[in-house]
Parts: C-alpha cells; sequence; structure tokens
C-alpha cells in the first residue's frame, strides 16, 4: 500500500462517495447517475467490463473502495465517448472512467500488469520525454514490456504490420536515433512537473 | 304539436349531382318517401339554401326535414333547425366517396343512394321532435364532499365561476392530507426545493367565500335525486341535521393510507418504522431542525423503502403504484439534508417513478447527496437503538444490508371510495331473500358508504379497478357512472397533490356543466346537450326488470309494482334500456325501435336472382360511424350493397331490428361497437359489452329459422380505424358471396 | 482569393514518417484548391492523445493542450486552430472550453504554463478540419473544386469516435452523422446508405494492449462494408485509419477471412477528385492498396 493510498483511507474513513468527489477527475458526478444502464449498453467493449460504468457508480455509492479501484474493468475504456453522449443525465462517464483509472493507478491499486495501464504509462512517459510521441520507441517500449524475451515474441508476431507501415513510410526506423521532438523540452518538463505539483497538492 | 310536415332536401354538390341521378332521388322522396315537399340545390348547406329551408319552416309549417346530402356528422351549423325534426341521407360519405370510381359502378351507386333516401324519409315519419326532460330541475348548487386539496380546490373553482358551493367535511378542520404536511413537492419553477404546502391559505379562501358554505364535523346522511335536484341530509356531529338541495355533486374523498400493520416483515408496526405521514409529523415536530425519533434520539441515518405494500403480485398488498410516493420519499429525504447534509439519506426503490417535472426534482437531491440505492427490501429488523434494513441490491445482484436509526415505507393511497357495489349487490340480494345475517351485512355494510345514495342500484359509485371511483381512466376522466356525480383527487385514481388539483378544477367545470345541462332537461356526457329522454309504455311493460339492472347508470328505479321509474336527468341517453327491453315498450322521441326498424323496411331488397346481396351494418355513431366517415373522406373503397344506420350505442340495438332485417331478406348484419371487456372504451361504459352478450343469445333464432350463424356479425371498431372499417366490410361481403344469399328472401 | 487563415496543429501521428503522415501530404493540394492555409503552429507538442489519463492525470493533459493553444495565441493571432486528428481536436476543444469554464482550472493551468514562458488567455477556437469544410467552405465550393469525378466507385463512409462523439460536427446526429455521406458524394461517388458500422468503435488505443478485443471491432467494420458492397472504406480518423487498415492481415492470419478493404482519408478522395496524382494524394502511403483510387489518380 502506498503513502497516498494510506493517507486517503485515514482520510475519508468508509466515506468512499466523498473521496471519489474530492479525488477524482469528475467524481463529484456519480452521485448524479440514475442506474438507467445505458452506459453499459453502449459500450463498445462492454462484455468486457466486469463492472460496467452504471455498476461503478452504484458500487462506489455502496463504498466498495478496493474492489472499484482494484477493478481492470475502467482500463477497458477505449475512449469512444459513446457512453458520453448517450448518458440521460449527461454524466461526462467516459472522463470519470479515466479518472478512476488515474486515481487507482496512482494509489497502485489497479492490476499489475493490466496491459492498457502498462501501456498508458510507457505512452506518457514517451510523450513528456520530447514533448512528442516517437511511434517506433512506443512500439518497441509495448512489445518488451513484458521482458526481453516476450518482446521478440511479440515484435516477430507484429512483424508484418510493422515492415508493411515501414514500406508505406508510416514507421521510420530511423527514429530510434532521436526522431520528432520540441525544442523547449526543458519548458515542458518544467510545466508538467508544476502541473503535477498542483494536482497532488490540491487532489492528495 | 302541431301537423307533421315533410319536407325532403336534395343536394347535387359536392360532385353529388355528377355521381348520382338527383332527379331520381328527389322522385323516390316525394313518391316512395311521401315528403310533403321536395327541393333540390347544388350548394345545400350554402347560406342562401339554408335560408330556402329556413323559410320554408317558417311559411310552409314544416315541422319535419329530411336532408340529403352529406353526413350527420358534417356541416352541423349550417344544418341545425332545432324547432324540426330532421334526419339525414348520408349521399357523400357514405355513398359517392366509398363506392368504387367508374360507370360500371352506376347502378350500384345509384340504389346505395336511393335506399338512403328512402331510408331518411322512413326515419323521419317516426320522429318526434324532442321536447326536453319534463322532469328537470334547476338547482346549480354545487356539493363538495371532502376538505382536502382537492375538495378545496373543487369549491373555489366553482364558486368563483359564480356557482353557490356547498362543502362538507368530516373532519374539525379543511386541508385533509396537505394540513398535516410539513412541506409539499415542488409544483413551480425551479423544482428544487420543497414548498409550502399553501393549504391553510386556500382553506381560509375558501372559508372566506360568499358563496361557499362550510360543515366541518360533517358526513351525508342520505343523498336522493338526480341531477338539478338532489336532496342531501347532511348528518353532524353533534347528531344535528341538516338538508341541503344541490344540482350536482363533486366526490373528492381523497385517500387513506395503507395500514403499517399489514407489513410486519418491513418493520411495519414496530418502533422506529414508520410511514411517510409518520415522517411528516416528525418533520412538522422538528420545525426545520434536525429531525428526532418519537423517542427524542436526532436521526442521523434513514432508509425510505418505496413500494412498501405496493405493485404486490402476490396478491397480498395493494397491486397498483400510487403515483405520489417516490416524489414524497425524495422530498422527506430532503428534509434531512436541507436540516444537515451529514444525515445520510437511502431511497431504497426498484424503478424510480418522477412524473412530471419530478425529474428535476430527484437530480435535485442527488446534488443534495440523497443516496439511491436500487434494491428490493426483504426485511426490516429493528434491534435496539434502531433498524436494518436486509435488501437485495438489484444493479450489484447481491444480498446486503444497511443499518438506519429511521426506517420509512412509502406506503400506498386506498381509496376513500365507500362501498364496492359488487360486495355490496349479492347482500342486498340475500337480504332481500330473507337472509337476516346479510340484513345485518347490509346495515354494517351501508355505515361505510360516502354518499348513502338511496338508488337502487347501491349507495356508492360504482368502481372500476382497485376500489377507485372512475368510469375510464384515459377517455372520460371525471366521468363516473352516476350522472351528476364526479369523482376528482384519490378517489378516482391514485395522485399526487398537484395531478389532485387539476383534477378538482375538471371535477367543478364537469358539475357545472351537469347543473346547466339539466336545468335545461338535457343530456349530460357523451350526448350533452341532447334534449330527447326515455319513455315507456307502461301498459305493455312486463316488470321484467332488464331495463332497470341493465342501465349502466343507475337512473332507472323500480316503483313498489315493480315498473321501472325513469330518472330522466341521471340518463345518458345511450338507449341501452330501449335495446334491453323484450316488449319493445321503451323509446326515444328521436330515437326508438321504430325509427331504426322502419329504415331497415324501407330498403329495396333485390331477389335472390339480383346477385345484389343487401347487408345492414348497425354502427355506433361515438366511433364506428365517424371511422366509417373518415372511410369515406380517405376514399378507401367498400361495398356498395352495405346499409348503415348509425345507432346510440349498441347497447341500444334491440334484437327484433336483427330478425327484422333477416326476415325481411337481408343477407347479413353487422355491427360495429366500441371495444368492451377490461379496457372497454364503450362511451357508455356497458353498451357495447351488453350488445355482445345478446347477440351470443341470437344463435338459436338463427337455428329455427334455417340461417347460418355467420349472417350476424359483430365487430369492435375504433375511431381511428377507417381503413379497418373498409377492409371489415369487404371481407364480409366476400363472406356473403361465399355462403350465398339469404334464403329468407324468397318469403320477404 | 484571399485565402482563409488557420493556425494547424498536425499532431505527433502526422509528422513525417509516422503512422498517418499520408494524412498531411493529401491535405495540402485539398487545402490549396479549397483557399484553405494552414499555418504550422510553432514547437507544437503531443495532446496526450486518448490514452494519456492513465498516468498523465487531469491538469497536466490540460496543459499539455493549453501550451498548444497559448503558441496559437501567441503566434498566429485570431486564427482558429485546426486539428486534422480527432484526438487531438478532442483534446484541445475539451481544454479549451474547460479552462474557459472553470477560472480556478485557467488559473492553475496558467501556473504551469508559466514555468514554459507562455500564458492563455482563453482566446481560441479548436476547430476540425472537417468543420473548416463543412462551415467555412461548404459543399457547394468543394464540388466546384471536382474536375474528376469519382464515378463508380462505391464507399463506406466510416465516421468512427471521435471526429463525432463527444462534440461531433454541428447539426449531426450522434448515431447517424450524414457528413461523410455528403462529402463522398460531393466527390462523384457513391456512399453506402446503410453503412451500419459507421460510428463503432475500432478500439482506439486498445488494439495495442486488448488486441483480440479491438480487432472483433475492426472485423465488424470490415466485413459490414464487404456486406454493404464498398470497395472502400473512407474515414476521418487517423486512428480509425490505421487500426482498420493495419490489423485486416492479423484478423485474416488468424480467423481464416481475407480482407483485403482499403481504407483511405476523405482528403485523399478529395485530393484525387481535384486532379492529383497518386502521390500527392499520399496513396503510396497504404499497406492495403486502394487500386481502383490510385487507378483513377493514374489517369
Amino acid at each position: 500500500m502506498n503513502d497516498l493510498n494510506r493517507q486517503a483511507i485515514a482520510n475519508y474513513k468508509n466515506d468512499f462517495l466523498r473521496e471519489v468527489e474530492e479525488r477524482v477527475e469528475d467524481g463529484d458526478w456519480v452521485r448524479m447517475c440514475m442506474q438507467c444502464g445505458v452506459c453499459a449498453g453502449s459500450c463498445p467493449l462492454g462484455n468486457a467490463w466486469e463492472h460496467t460504468p452504471q455498476k461503478l457508480f452504484m458500487m462506489i455509492r455502496a463504498g466498495k473502495r478496493e474492489e472499484v479501484l482494484s477493478s481492470d474493468s475502467m482500463w477497458m475504456c477505449t475512449s469512444c465517448y459513446n457512453c458520453i453522449v448517450r448518458c440521460p443525465r449527461k454524466l461526462p462517464i467516459t472522463h470519470i472512467m479515466h479518472g478512476l483509472a488515474h486515481y487507482a493507478h496512482k494509489l497502485n491499486m489497479a492490476p499489475k500488469g493490466q496491459p492498457t495501464r502498462d501501456i498508458a504509462k510507457l505512452f506518457w512517459d514517451n510523450l513528456v520525454k520530447t514533448g512528442r510521441v516517437n511511434e517506433l520507441k512506443f512500439s518497441l517500449a509495448m512489445y518488451f514490456k513484458d521482458g526481453f524475451m516476450q518482446g521478440i515474441r511479440n515484435a516477430l508476431a507484429m512483424q508484418a504490420v510493422g515492415m508493411g507501415l515501414v514500406k508505406a513510410k508510416r514507421l521510420n526506423p530511423m527514429e530510434i536515433l532521436g526522431g520528432h521532438k520540441c525544442k523547449d523540452q526543458g519548458g515542458i518538463h518544467r510545466m508538467i512537473a508544476k502541473a503535477r505539483a498542483i494536482e497532488a497538492h490540491k487532489k492528495g | 304539436m302541431s301537423e307533421m310536415k315533410t319536407a325532403a332536401y336534395i343536394c347535387s354538390g359536392c360532385e353529388l349531382g355528377d355521381k348520382l341521378d338527383v332527379a331520381q332521388l328527389s322522385k323516390i322522396a316525394q313518391k316512395e318517401g311521401k315528403m310533403a315537399l321536395v327541393r333540390e340545390h347544388e350548394f345545400l348547406c350554402s347560406e342562401a339554401a339554408v335560408q330556402i329551408i329556413r323559410d320554408d319552416i317558417a311559411n310552409e309549417a314544416v315541422t319535419h326535414i329530411c336532408i340529403a346530402a352529406c353526413s350527420r356528422r358534417a356541416k352541423t351549423e349550417a344544418f341545425h333547425f332545432p324547432e324540426v325534426a330532421m334526419s339525414r341521407a348520408n349521399l357523400r360519405e357514405g355513398v359517392i366517396w366509398i363506392v368504387a370510381e367508374g360507370s360500371e359502378h352506376d347502378e350500384v351507386r345509384q340504389d346505395m343512394a336511393d335506399d338512403y333516401v328512402r331510408m331518411a324519409c322512413a326515419e323521419l315519419k317516426k320522429m318526434k321532435l324532442p321536447q326536453g326532460n319534463p322532469n328537470h330541475a334547476g338547482n346549480k348548487r354545487i356539493l363538495v364532499v371532502g376538505g382536502g386539496m382537492s375538495g378545496l380546490t373543487a369549491a373555489l373553482e366553482a364558486a368563483e365561476a359564480g356557482y353557490e358551493v356547498v362543502l362538507i367535511e368530516k373532519e374539525n378542520q379543511l386541508g385533509g392530507w396537505a394540513s398535516k404536511l410539513w412541506k409539499r413537492v415542488p409544483f413551480k419553477q425551479p423544482y428544487a426545493e420543497p414548498q409550502d404546502t399553501g393549504a391553510a391559505a386556500l382553506a381560509a379562501k375558501v372559508t372566506a367565500h360568499p358563496r361557499i358554505t362550510v360543515h366541518l364535523n360533517s358526513t351525508l346522511a342520505e343523498t336522493s335525486g338526480a341531477p338539478g335536484r338532489f336532496g342531501v341530509q347532511i348528518a353532524q356531529e353533534s347528531g344535528a341535521s341538516v338538508t341541503e338541495e344541490v344540482g350536482a355533486i363533486v366526490q373528492a374523498t381523497g385517500f387513506s393510507a395503507y395500514d403499517l400493520n399489514k407489513l410486519p416483515e418491513l418493520g411495519g408496526g414496530k418502533p422506529n418504522v414508520t410511514d411517510q405521514a409518520g415522517l411528516e409529523a416528525l418533520a412538522r415536530a422538528a420545525n426545520g431542525a434536525t429531525i428526532k425519533r418519537a423517542d427524542g434520539k436526532e436521526i442521523s441515518s434513514v432508509v425510505f423503502i418505496q413500494c412498501a405494500g405496493q405493485r404486490d403480485d402476490s396478491g397480498t398488498h395493494l397491486p397498483y403504484c400510487s403515483g405520489h410516493c417516490c416524489a414524497t420519499s425524495v422530498k422527506q429525504a430532503m428534509y434531512f439534508k436541507d436540516a444537515n447534509p451529514d444525515v445520510d439519506t437511502v431511497v431504497m426503490y426498484t424503478d424510480l417513478r418522477m412524473p412530471g417535472m419530478g425529474e428535476d426534482f430527484y437530480r435535485s437531491a442527488q446534488d443534495k447527496g440523497v443516496i439511491f440505492t436500487k434494491g428490493k427490501a426483504a426485511a426490516v429488523e429493528t434491534s435496539g437503538d434502531g433498524c436494518t434494513v436486509k435488501f437485495r441490491d438489484l444493479i450489484l445482484d447481491e444480498d446486503t444490508a444497511v443499518n438506519a436509526d429511521l426506517v420509512v415505507l412509502a406506503t400506498g393511497q386506498v381509496p376513500n371510495a365507500g362501498v364496492d357495489l359488487e360486495a355490496w349487490n349479492p347482500i342486498v340480494t340475500a337480504a332481500e331473500g330473507g337472509s337476516e345475517e346479510a340484513k345485518v351485512q347490509r346495515v354494517e355494510l351501508h355505515k361505510t358508504s360516502v354518499l348513502k345514495l338511496n338508488y337502487r342500484q347501491g349507495p356508492d359509485m360504482p368502481q372500476l379497478k382497485q376500489g377507485f371511483s372512475d368510469s375510464h381512466f384515459i377517455c372520460f376522466p371525471y366521468e363516473t357512472r352516476r350522472t351528476g356525480i364526479y369523482a376528482a383527487g384519490p378517489v378516482r385514481r391514485p395522485m399526487d397533490m398537484l395531478q389532485a388539483t387539476e383534477d378538482a378544477t375538471g371535477a367543478a367545470l364537469k358539475a357545472i356543466q351537469a347543473v346547466e345541462n339539466a336545468s335545461l332537461g338535457r343530456a349530460a356526457h357523451p350526448r350533452s346537450g341532447d334534449l330527447s329522454f326515455p319513455s315507456a309504455r307502461l301498459e305493455g311493460c312486463t316488470q321484467c326488470k332488464r331495463c332497470t339492472v341493465e342501465c349502466p347508470f343507475g337512473a332507472i328505479d323500480e316503483d313498489e309494482k315493480r315498473y321501472p321509474v325513469f330518472n330522466e336527468s341521471r340518463c345518458r341517453r345511450c338507449g341501452t334500456c330501449m335495446g334491453a327491453c323484450p316488449v319493445r315498450v321503451i323509446s326515444f322521441e328521436n330515437y326508438s325501435v321504430d325509427t331504426v326498424g322502419m329504415q331497415i323496411k324501407a330498403v329495396d331488397m333485390p331477389d335472390e336472382f339480383s346477385e345484389k346481396p343487401r347487408i345492414l351494418l348497425l354502427a355506433c355513431e361515438n366511433d364506428a360511424y365517424p371511422a366509417l366517415d373518415m372511410a369515406g373522406l380517405q376514399h378507401h373503397v367498400y361495398s356498395a350493397f352495405v346499409r348503415a344506420i348509425p345507432v346510440r350505442c349498441l347497447g341500444s340495438v334491440n334484437t327484433i331490428w336483427i330478425t327484422d332485417a333477416l326476415n325481411s331478406g337481408y343477407d347479413g348484419v353487422m355491427l360495429m361497437g366500441c371495444k368492451h371487456g377490461d379496457n372497454y372504451q364503450c362511451h357508455f361504459v356497458k353498451g357495447s359489452e351488453l350488445a355482445n352478450y345478446r347477440m351470443s343469445k341470437i344463435d338459436d333464432t338463427f337455428k329455427q329459422l334455417g340461417l347460418e350463424p355467420e349472417r350476424v356479425i359483430t365487430h369492435e371498431v375504433a375511431i381511428t380505424d377507417h381503413a379497418r372499417v373498409a377492409q371489415l366490410i369487404n371481407d364480409y361481403a366476400a363472406k356473403i358471396n361465399e355462403i350465398g344469399m339469404s334464403p329468407m328472401k324468397a318469403f320477404a | 482569393m484571399s485565402k482563409r487563415q488557420y493556425a494547424f496543429y498536425p499532431g505527433c501521428s502526422s509528422q513525417k514518417g509516422a503512422s498517418a503522415s499520408n494524412f498531411v501530404t493529401s491535405i495540402q493540394m485539398m487545402c490549396e484548391k479549397l483557399g484553405v492555409q494552414l499555418n504550422e503552429i510553432p514547437d507544437w507538442n503531443c495532446c496526450g492523445a486518448s490514452i494519456g489519463y492513465g498516468e498523465g492525470g487531469e491538469l497536466p493533459r490540460l496543459v499539455l493542450n493549453a501550451r498548444n493553444l497559448a503558441l496559437a495565441e501567441q503566434h498566429l493571432p485570431g486564427q482558429d486552430m485546426v486539428s486534422g486528428c480527432p484526438a487531438c481536436w478532442l483534446s484541445t476543444r475539451e481544454t479549451a472550453e474547460r479552462l474557459n469554464k472553470f477560472d480556478d482550472l485557467m488559473a492553475e493551468a496558467n501556473e504551469a504554463l508559466k514555468e514554459a514562458g507562455l500564458n492563455l488567455k482563453g482566446s481560441v477556437k479548436a476547430r476540425h478540419i472537417v468543420e473548416v469544410l463543412i462551415e467555412d467552405v461548404g459543399f457547394a465550393e468543394m464540388r466546384q473544386a471536382v474536375v474528376k469525378p469519382l464515378q463508380d466507385l462505391k464507399i463506406a463512409g466510416y465516421v468512427g469516435c471521435q471526429t463525432n462523439r463527444p462534440f461531433g460536427i454541428t447539426g449531426e446526429s450522434f448515431e447517424n452523422p450524414l457528413y461523410l455521406d455528403k462529402m463522398i458524394e460531393t466527390v462523384g461517388a457513391e456512399a453506402v446508405s446503410s453503412y451500419d458500422q459507421k460510428v463503432t468503435c475500432c478500439g482506439g488505443a486498445l488494439a495495442f494492449s486488448e488486441p483480440d478485443k479491438s480487432q472483433k471491432q475492426i472485423r465488424d467494420i470490415v466485413e459490414s462494408a464487404y456486406d454493404h458492397g464498398a470497395e472502400m472504406i473512407v474515414t476521418p480518423c487517423q486512428l480509425c485509419q490505421a487500426n482498420v487498415e493495419v490489423y485486416q492481415s492479423e484478423i485474416n492470419k488468424k480467423q481464416g477471412t481475407q480482407f483485403n478493404m482499403p481504407v483511405v482519408y476523405y482528403s485523399q478522395l478529395m485530393t484525387v477528385a481535384y486532379g492529383g496524382g497518386v502521390k500527392q494524394a499520399g496513396l503510396d502511403g497504404h499497406i492495403i492498396q486502394p487500386k481502383k483510387l490510385q487507378d483513377i489518380a493514374g489517369k
């Protein structure tokens, strides 16, 4: 259990709804759910969710902190925004799912090795480094995230795809040497660090 | 009334002249119809033509007119001659618009038009000009029974419209349930906060109103009479009795809360478990501060259980939804949150129903932090200091529990409708048969009556469903089956306060309409304004009681010799009594066994070798006949072998018309009436059902005549069925073609 | 004719040698013909895309986009900021709307932006190129520029998610937007009218992390195009284009299908219809060759 988690538990005791309202992006919308289930029925990966958004909202209200934050459900979000536009109560469901996933990740309660969680971290680290995404490095990092041997297997399995993109000039092997980047990388790094500091101060 | 002088007016406008031989129609009116005066006009509904008719009435002493033009439902303002009897031959919607185009159809089209002219002339000669109910009375005061929100609103609305009102209330103050509430569900923008009930202000207005007389601590001891002349005896708690005469009655007796003690599994009757009324009392005691339990403890957690003893399909509790309780619980949860946001409030529901602007109110409660749990309560256990609600979480699909200082059960509305006539009638029959036990039961049951009507049909209004006094929830709100008596508010159907006040306004207007019609001797809904009334040749009556039993409105009593006594003011003019009478002694001036019978006989009957069958169509004027008119308007083609006669209700169809028709050579008879049964649409409640029953008995007659049972068929038709009526007719024409011409033709 | 000026935010996938580089190629001639000038925002950075939330959280993500908005505001004043990538557009527009709505967020964002020497007033409007085409240029002008109508070409218009939701194109429905079909018809081709996978999600970024789940989505999208007799799929989205094109071979391998459905951008159709060649339309950048379109472009 990390410090952030320990502190949150001490702070909110059994009131998980309040914790979500105060600490999760758009979490103050959770109470406005009217349990119609349209979100659950609208999700393209709906069947893959152990707990649908509708159910997650109910679990939050019922105080099921451990079950919600350790769930891999919200990591199934493809950001298609179907739930947002269909929600009759106009809950920003996609954002809440993102917020819950981020919060669980931050407390280190999100499932270990959850592929979307891992990729999300790789992606962010990749983009923050130079200010822009390096698709090749991102892809390689992705393949090798589960270790060197698995990485070779992954890369080989996707070799046809990769080579196709290279041939179509849409994946540049030379990117490994550096590739696109922003000029003011220092400024970007400082800016992100500041934003993180503000957020940490505000949301624990 | 002076000597009958008949006149026929035949229109050639609207292409009638192009499609029909109008001269031939005139000749038929003159020679066969024996009309004293016959005129043709190319635009009969024009001002000039109408003036000609008026002049004939004034100068030629015409007393009976036949208009051969469009449907009787069209151009009613132009063809409005209240001083004469009038029949209409429907040549436009009924003939030229529905017979197939083309000269090959000229003959059957003309045949059809000829017959309709013959029929209209035949009908006319049997008609009398309705004189209005001679027994009418003009008392225009309105009695309101019940001084809650519905009753107060009805009283005030009627009084403000200029009518005197007598209001009786059984308790010692006005306001009913509303006066026991801390706040009410919002009925004004922004629908976010509980609002003041306004009951006290409304009661004060009513009390101070110069046209309203209020009787507190009072109940009805007896109600007699009819619209325009109800006599009511009011019993006061003191034992005194007051007599009032009124013209119409609004019953706004409201509801009682479902008995909490019937819900022991949900803790009903145990400490710290209350119903919504109980919570209102606690909230009133708190007066805006933190709400305390009866034992004085400040409540820090509360669970509201919705649908407690409601929407129950096991047959134990109320099967219906009372409509207001979700919003009421939301409001009550707000009482807690508004006083102290830290109080845990859970509304446990299976389906939250927040009609009207309730959705905004629901959102507001969510915003205040009220927790809504979709769950089904299984049990409430009370132990020591609080309660544990065990429930099935319907979203998480698990059995779980929640603790609370107080549990509020949202129980339902039970109507204060008085005696259930379904229970009353067998007891009366048994009592009249001499059963001592039944006599005691009758006395006991009668004590529970609200209206104490002295009608032979029982002391209260018939109940539609689940004990609510209504005649039709959708088509005819406020209308009951007792003319001049209107139900308003939760006694009519479950509803909230806002709906009840709207309901009361509607009922007040209905009551006003009833006293106005009654004072002119006219009928009430749905033949509002009709001046005809039933009369009986009692010398022919066999005292069979069918008319008194079958009248859907309890308009017919019996005298001591068991002859029918008509209360014309209570009568709706449907003619169900006329249809019921086996000896055909009941008639209306302008609608009788003869006015229809003569039309049936007036049709020119082609012989059995003509290949021209004839189908009689008796169509209810409320839905089926308009549907036929619309079929014409839409130019749906149907068989030209049909001869349609509108009837007031299928209930008025006397079986003699069927047998007469078959005897005179018709090949088939179609009856079209409104839907009957549980979800009936009959404008006279029971008419179409009775007709259906009577037709089912006609089979024996057919066997005697050696006829196929398919020679008579009955259909339920709605006003929207314009395409379907044409199809039904065509299908039936094909069927007749299949079974062949009637063997009775040879004898006709 | 003076050109319409826009601050252009290309996004990472549109860089040279990146997965949607041919998209950027294809819009050049289209913009030229329609009098649209795109001025690249200097030193723009990544928007965070739809998966940045996991590690990034709220404010860092907003700040990334605020930086681009601030750069546009500073260097290209008065110009609407335009992106061709739905993810870039969505992130930027969401940021602009949230910061403009909540003063505290704007203050926090500016506190962070200060570290990069920037400040955001919030005057920039974030738009999608498709909005520019429909709202500023209009269908009539788009049609006028056609010199080579794409006759006898039946195309499934695949709108996907983020061009359509949560913002979408004004006046269009989320469930059945019609503008892409109209654009297809504008250049003389036939749009499949009842393409039922029009707004289905391709799996987005989960194509990487949950390949089986997203390939099921892609299979539906391609299969329905075949079922409706389409010869190619056209889309406004970079990630949709890549996912739906690239993974067909994987699906064939795993599920024994024989998919070979070309997936192109609307801008490629327009460039060809406006007289552009294979290279100008970026038609040399495909794994599944859009033969028919290449043939027309080559004529």
